[in-house]
Parts: structure tokens; C-alpha cells; sequence
């Protein structure tokens, strides 16, 4: 008969236990999400933030972002300094303004420029999580509107990445008219017969959701995006009862017919390239 | 002056009147047309075509129920994919036959649940606004209770909105805004003060272009929405239709420019 206990893990590191990965400094590597592989962060960044063993998508900067997206010393932002501000003097706005500065670095909650994507001219907007969740607030709304502005008057297609909490309670009625602003340009654009694709990064949710985000010619998502109107919280919270599993990801809604292509991040230049050229007439 | 979460109670009270009596009040020979030609027929959104006056109009209602059993069926005026469908099938009928375009609008939100949100409530919601905001022929919209958020706006973006006096028109539920904020459904109350959602707050903000006051009976009432309807419908008339849809764009464009 075996000795119980023979075949246990052992209890202690001297014991020359598997967990030795244990020692490695805490900044020197993140857990994935999903699979909860230790990745060491030189080379999750090499891979674009993508997790190697499941391909779990982490969040990008919006810098990140361009990085990776627009040709290199290409893009060039428009529309700086225009800052957000406690217009309806809510509650503690102030103070959660400055903490998303000092978060994300940025002044809002997206940037926009112009840059080329193999040397084809496009325009760019890419919001930024970072900044109290992507939220939409006025200023969002109106960069984003002045992009498609742009955009028509230089006839130039738009790319837009989104990721988003939706419109920002904290400007009240103001961030919810921005859904309307932002779609009343898209349309001016789009009836210019002007390409306008958007990418939909995890989370986009919302107000966002239920304006331009959900109103590309194309729509492309990365693998495993949440994309929602309601939130999976506030629905399992409406109807008492725990959501399908892989409810309102991204796979969710290409089988829906909501999106048109699920493209991973290391493609996703390629595929952006592709479908511009298309509209465009550039030959490879 | 009056706390903003006793607006919130007024216009969420039960006792108040429901879109299907303004229809009756204000137009006559309304003929209710139903279905989104895609998937069913939702019965928070009723849609039709009526007279007001001499002008014929396509009127496109959010309808909560007056009754429990009504209110059910109606499913407390939360609208899921297929009625903001039915309505943009309207806007589009409406625009080939050269209509005007009367919204009432009294909801809590879009519904929330696994079947809208499978049928693209967002991508809905996104299509009626763009619909609505380039639509060819003069659009109003009138929130006569509550004004929850996307749901509402889907119906109203057009050439001007409306409100009651003691209607709502708010991004989020003063409810929801205090669990996200203060981690306590309590605070209603703090989170309606700072929503700003009462129709004065938003007259204020320039968001609608009218109020009416509601100490007169309701027949009274709705006897003076007729008229300002007629007189705006008949000045958006005068438009060409790039006039009508500049004035439009720039209703919105000039929101935190």
C-alpha cells in the first residue's frame, strides 16, 4: 500500500517546489486575466500586450495605440488643449478630472489626429481608457465630431478605436446630446461618401455603443471584447438570473450579425491597410 | 424652488397621463400602424398616422400603460430593439410621404435584458438617432414624463424637444447615479440635485426649446401643444430642406462646443 502523502506537492520552497516563479518581483510581470499565466511585461509588450499562451487582449494606451497603428513619425493630433470642465458643477468632478489627468496623462478621454496606415492618409481618433473609463463627456463628443468634420471636409477616411464606460453621468444631459452630435457627423461624413471604420476594443459599452461606435461602415472588434448596451451587472441585477457564458463578447456578436470581422491586434494593421486600400484604389 | 427628486416622483407617477392621451387630445383619426417588418411588434412603441389639424403626421409614441394590466403589456414603456425598428420604418415612410414627425416620449430607458441586447439594442438605438437627426421633413419631440437616457434620445433628436413641467431628461436614473457614486441607492435625492434633470435645469442648458406648464387642465394643455405644434410645423415648412437639416445639425453641433 502507498505511504499517504507520497505522492503530495511539496510543502516548501527549500523543498524545491514548482512555485518558484513566486520570487519574481511583482513589476516585473502581470497575471494574465484569463488564464492566469505570470507574463513578464518586456515581452507582453513585445506581443503587443497580448497574453502568448490564451491571447487574451489587455488594454492599450491610446498612445499604445498609435504606436502600433499609424505609420512611424506619421501622426500628427489635432485639437489640443480644448480640456473638460465641471460645467454642471457635480459632485466631486473636479477632483475626478484631475485624478484621470494624472492617470492616463491625457486631457480627455480621446485623441484625434491624422496619420497614414501604409502610406494611406486616414484620420484617427482612439479613445482612452485610462481617462475615467473612456467615458463620453462634451469635450469627447466634440473632438470626435470635429474629426468627422475634418474628415469630410478633406474627404479622408476615419478609423476610430473605442473602448468606453459609455456617456459620463458626471456632465449630465450634456454627454448624452453628445450621442446625437457625434452621429449627426458621422452621417454628414458617410453621405460624403467618405469610408469610416470602427474597432472596438474591450470594454465598449454605452452611450458609445448605441452611437458611433456602432455606426461604421465596417465594424471590427478584437477577440473576446465586451460590447453592450446595459452592462452584464445591471442585466443580471434586472432579470435575477446569472448571464450565458460568453454573453455579449465579441464572438457573441458576430454570430448575432452585429460586427463584421474579429481580428486579433497583430493583424489588425494589415486588415485596416486591406480594407482602406479598397476604398481607396492604393495598390500593394 | 422645487427639489429635483419630487420632479423625479411627479413624473414617474402613476396617476400621470400616458402618450395614448396626448394622441387623443391633440390629433384626430389616429390609426395605430404596428410591426417592425424584421421581428414582432413591440407594444411600448405605438406608431401611426394621424391629423393634426389639416396636416397630416406620423406620430411615433413611447406608451408606459395606464393600468397595471396595460402597464405590463406595454412593458412599462421600456422599448427593446424591434420598437426603435418600427419607429425608424416610420421615420422613413414619413420622410417618402412628406409627413411631419410628432415623438412622445415617456420612458425609464431601453429595456435591459438578454433578448435586447441579442437583437443589438445598442446598434438600434445608434440607427434611430442617425435616422431621426438627417431625416428630410420637420421632427418634434415631446417628453411628457421620463426621459431615460439613449431610449429617449433615439426619439429625440429632431428640430426641437419639448418637455412637460414636471417631466425628467436625464443620461442615468438619479437611482442609478447614487449606486454608482455613493455606493447607496439613498442618496436619490443628491444624485437628481446634481443630474441637473428637471425640464427647467434643461430649458436653462438649451436643450429644449420649450416647457409647458402644466397647472392647466389637461384638455387646455393639450389644446396649446396643438397650437405650437401647428405654428412650429408650419414655419419648418417654410425651410428648404437644407435649412431645416442645418438647423438641426447645428441644435446639436453647438451642445459643448
Amino acid at each position: 500500500m502507498l505511504k499517504k502523502g507520497l505522492f503530495k506537492k511539496p510543502q516548501n520552497i527549500l523543498e524545491g517546489g514548482t512555485n518558484s516563479r513566486a520570487e519574481i518581483p511583482e513589476e516585473l510581470c502581470r497575471k494574465c486575466a484569463e488564464c492566469n499565466k505570470m507574463l513578464f511585461l518586456g515581452e507582453l509588450k513585445e506581443n503587443l500586450n497580448v497574453c502568448d499562451q490564451c491571447g487574451y487582449h489587455f488594454a492599450l494606451s491610446a498612445r499604445e495605440r498609435i504606436f502600433i497603428t499609424a505609420d512611424k513619425n506619421t501622426f500628427k493630433e489635432l485639437f489640443v488643449g480644448i480640456k473638460p470642465k465641471n460645467i454642471l458643477d457635480f459632485f466631486e468632478y473636479d477632483k475626478k478630472l484631475s485624478s484621470a489627468v494624472q492617470n492616463s496623462k491625457e486631457e480627455e478621454s480621446v485623441i484625434c489626429g491624422t496619420c497614414k496606415i501604409n502610406k494611406i492618409p486616414v484620420c484617427l481618433f482612439v479613445m482612452e481608457g485610462r481617462f475615467m473609463m473612456g467615458s463620453m463627456g462634451t469635450v469627447t463628443g466634440e473632438k470626435i465630431t470635429r474629426l468627422f468634420e475634418y474628415a469630410l471636409e478633406k474627404s479622408l477616411p476615419v478609423i476610430g478605436f473605442c473602448v468606453s464606460g459609455g456617456a459620463r453621468m458626471q456632465e449630465g444631459i450634456l454627454s448624452l446630446m453628445q450621442m446625437t452630435k457625434t452621429s449627426a457627423a458621422v452621417k454628414r461624413h458617410s453621405d460624403g461618401g467618405n469610408l469610416y471604420i470602427s474597432v472596438l476594443t474591450n470594454p465598449t459599452t454605452g452611450g458609445v455603443t448605441a452611437s458611433f461606435a456602432m455606426e461604421g461602415d465596417i465594424i471590427i472588434s478584437e477577440p473576446k471584447a465586451l460590447i453592450c448596451f446595459a452592462g452584464p451587472r445591471v442585466i443580471e441585477q434586472t432579470i435575477k438570473q446569472q448571464l450565458p457564458k460568453g454573453f455579449q463578447k465579441a464572438e457573441f456578436l458576430i454570430e448575432k450579425g452585429f460586427i463584421d470581422l474579429i481580428v486579433e491586434r497583430s493583424k489588425l494593421k494589415d486588415y485596416l491597410f486591406k480594407l482602406l486600400s479598397f476604398h481607396t484604389g492604393a495598390k500593394k | 424652488m422645487t427639489e429635483a427628486y419630487e420632479k423625479v416622483q411627479l413624473a414617474r407617477h402613476k396617476d400621470r397621463p400616458t402618450a395614448k392621451s396626448y394622441i387623443d387630445n391633440i390629433f384626430k383619426d389616429f390609426t395605430e400602424l404596428h410591426g417592425d417588418r424584421r421581428f414582432g411588434d413591440d407594444k411600448a412603441i405605438m406608431a401611426g398616422i394621424a391629423w393634426l389639424d389639416k396636416i397630416a403626421v406620423t406620430v411615433i409614441a413611447i406608451e408606459k400603460g395606464s393600468d397595471l394590466q396595460q402597464r405590463v403589456m406595454r412593458n412599462f414603456g421600456s422599448a427593446n430593439p424591434e420598437g426603435y425598428r418600427k419607429a425608424m420604418r416610420h421615420f422613413e415612410q414619413a420622410q417618402k410621404f412628406k409627413r411631419p414627425v410628432v415623438c412622445f416620449v415617456d420612458t425609464p430607458g431601453a429595456f435591459c435584458g438578454i433578448g435586447a441586447e441579442e437583437r443589438g439594442q445598442g446598434q438600434a438605438i445608434a440607427e434611430s438617432i442617425t435616422k431621426m437627426v438627417s431625416l428630410k421633413v420637420p421632427v418634434i419631440s415631446i417628453i411628457i414624463g421620463e426621459g431615460g437616457s439613449g431610449g429617449a434620445l433615439a426619439l429625440a433628436s429632431g428640430d426641437e424637444v419639448w418637455m412637460m413641467e414636471n417631466s425628467i431628461y436625464s443620461v442615468i436614473t438619479p437611482e442609478g447615479c447614487a449606486s454608482i457614486l455613493w455606493k447607496d441607492t439613498s442618496k436619490v435625492k443628491e444624485a437628481a440635485n446634481n443630474l441637473k434633470l428637471t425640464a427647467q435645469d434643461l430649458y436653462n442648458l438649451q436643450v429644449v426649446e420649450k416647457v409647458f406648464s402644466e397647472k392647466l387642465p389637461f384638455e387646455k394643455l393639450c389644446q396649446e401643444i396643438k397650437e405650437q405644434l401647428i405654428n412650429t410645423l408650419k414655419n419648418s415648412i417654410l425651410l428648404t430642406e437644407k435649412e431645416l437639416l442645418d438647423k438641426r445639425y447645428e441644435k446639436f453641433r453647438k451642445i459643448g462646443r
